[in-house]
């Protein structure tokens, strides 16, 4: 699709990639065929620059079709840079500004706990993200609310645009952050299935305390001349680097 | 009856009214919910929160949260009525304004309170002189700018019932009844408060009062002024506009606001394409008010009923000699 398009954020892409699907397709409660149903559970992209393998996540949830992805970014495509709820089916909330989900999340949250519904909110922001204020506003907020149908994912895969997070801005000692803001945080392996979905499917981990996971991550993972590469934050892959980057993601036997 | 007589009958600040029909809306509405930033005094939220306390939030002072969080409500089916100081509600959360409630069109009310330079002495960072402009500027987002308390009431029930984001303008400056008890507001449309031949006075919110009381002294020296309520900002009445530059001959706008992009903006915006007209533009002249009072400051800036009074005769004398 990047390369489709010839802009992107690869690298962020491949790093969430294997959050999306388990959410998706492991966690969620939801009905493709209505989108509008009233007791879906919520999912704020909050990192709406991913908007790729947020796209190609609905496709395979059968939210759009799956014919849609290849018009990503074309003139006039319901398939914007970032991700537009009055276009696409499955989309929550409109990102792509950075520090905008997490502040949405706590609202559907709070209102679910307003109307006494089961239904419950997810958010994933990227790391480097977090830099944004609105996200520890609205962090506060969830807390003093004690917010337990709120599971926030962080994908950290230590890379910012312009470099690593940590020769920007340090984020780290993270998860202590987030306890310290009230919520109850685990750290997984953000390319384990299994291991996501365990801790996903089962929030809250603490009753009253909304949650926080932590998917350590690998920037553009899966393709080895991206992993880890500041450069591929944004950026467009050639016609044989797409094709090494499918070699290593399909295998050569699909 | 005369503006002199209204004033009279009473004066009234419009956050009563507002505060009064949020209450009486949640009781009729399980939907209705109300977020503040610490504002529980100023929005005089006081009593909603005692008796709906599970449909009120405070997130404290974190005005973009606060826009965030009604976005979220709003995504649960909840209609969020999100009310703070015009001046930090506005310019703080205004990309959260933009991007969740213009572009998201998501079904949030947003409330700024003592819009203008209601805070008077307590200078400009508390004066939300800016507002108009930036809020007019957002696609989705109806502007409206409540004239009095009746029309406070009108505005919040429309904003209730329509399906989209609305930003309502209030002041904490008295003001009179102007509007019939049974006025239903409608978004796009002046309300003439006062038919004239010789000249329109386009005025919002404050300003309306004192420009019938401009009108009455005007109509002592022979002049007619029309007297046109702009309540709605976004969308705006462009046929009203082009109907006064049409039947009168010179158009001039009052608002408690900056002259760059608000109501002058507007107003100059619709005759400029289709139907040039002469017009003076009252209000804040691009610059940060000094330390003064409310009233001081509408005085030092000639947004009273002497000033508008003034702006018309000049307006007319202009063209004469002109």
């Amino acid at each position: 699709m990047v390369h489709h398009a010839k802009v992107g954020h690869p690298g962020g892409d491949l790093s969430a990639a294997d959050v999306l699907v388990t959410l998706y397709l492991a966690v969620m409660r939801l009905r493709p065929t209505e989108p509008g149903w009233p007791e879906r559970d919520r999912f704020v992209m909050s990192k709406g620059h991913c908007s790729a393998s947020f796209y190609a996540t609905l496709a395979e949830a059968r939210f759009i079709p799956k014919d849609w992805l290849g018009t990503f970014m074309d003139p006039l495509s319901k398939l914007n840079g970032h991700p537009d709820k009055n276009k696409v089916p499955g989309v929550e909330a409109n990102t792509g500004a950075l520090g905008h989900g997490l502040p949405i999340a706590v609202g559907c949250a709070l209102a679910a706990r307003m109307q006494g519904a089961s239904w419950r909110t997810f958010v994933l922001t990227g790391d480097g993200e977090l830099q944004e204020g609105s996200n520890w506003e609205a962090a506060m907020t969830a807390a003093n609310y004690d917010l337990d149908n709120l599971v926030l994912i962080v994908d950290r895969n230590r890379i910012q645009q312009g470099d690593f997070t940590e020769k920007t801005i340090r984020m780290d000692p993270l998860p202590e952050k987030w306890q310290a803001f009230g919520w109850k945080v685990v750290e997984v392996d953000g390319h384990d299935y299994d291991a996501l979905q365990r801790v996903l499917a089962g929030a809250p981990l603490e009753p009253g305390k909304p949650t926080c996971v932590i998917a350590n991550t690998v920037k553009g993972r899966g393709v080895s001349f991206m992993e880890n590469q500041p450069s591929w934050h944004h950026g467009v892959p050639t016609d044989a680097q797409l094709a090494a980057a499918r070699e290593e993601l399909l295998g050569s036997g699909q | 009856m005369s503006a002199e007589v209204m004033v009279k009958a009473g004066l009234f600040d419009c956050r009563d009214a507002f505060a009064a029909t949020l209450e009486a809306m949640a009781a009729e509405d399980p939907r209705i919910a109300v977020v503040v930033n610490d504002s529980v005094n100023s929005t005089k939220t006081k009593n909603f929160r005692a008796r709906f306390p599970e449909r009120f939030v405070n997130v404290g002072i974190a005005e973009q949260n606060m826009v965030g969080v009604g976005t979220g409500l709003a995504n649960g089916g909840m209609i969020p009525f999100v009310c703070g100081a015009s001046c930090f509600l506005t310019a703080r959360a205004m990309e959260q304004v933009k991007v969740d409630l213009g572009y998201g069109r998501n079904n949030v009310k947003l409330c700024g309170m003592s819009s203008g330079m209601a805070y008077g002495e307590l200078g400009a960072t508390h004066h939300s002189i800016e507002d108009l402009a930036w809020t007019r500027a957002i696609p989705n987002l109806t502007v409206i700018v409540p004239v009095d308390p009746i029309e406070t009431r009108a505005a919040l029930r429309w904003a209730r019932d329509f399906d989209g984001p609305v930003f309502v303008r209030l002041s904490r400056l008295p003001v009179p009844e102007l509007l019939a008890a049974d006025y239903v507001f409608q978004p796009g449309r002046v309300v003439t408060m006062r038919e004239g031949t010789d000249v329109t006075v386009i005025a919002n919110g404050v300003m309306v009062v004192r420009a019938l009381e401009a009108a009455e002294k005007l109509a002592q020296q022979g002049i007619s002024a029309r007297v046109l309520n702009a309540s709605s900002m976004a969308p705006f009445d462009r046929e009203a506009v082009v109907r006064a530059a049409k039947e009168t001959r010179g158009i001039v706008t009052v608002e408690e606001a900056s002259i760059y992009g608000g109501l002058g903006g507007a107003v100059a915006e619709i005759l400029a394409l289709e139907h040039p007209a002469r017009m003076k533009i009252l209000g804040v002249p691009g610059v940060f008010a000094p330390t003064g009072s409310a009233e001081f400051l509408l005085e030092h800036f000639g947004l009273t009923a002497n000033g508008i009074e003034t702006a018309a005769k000049e307006l007319l004398s202009g063209m004469a000699m002109g």
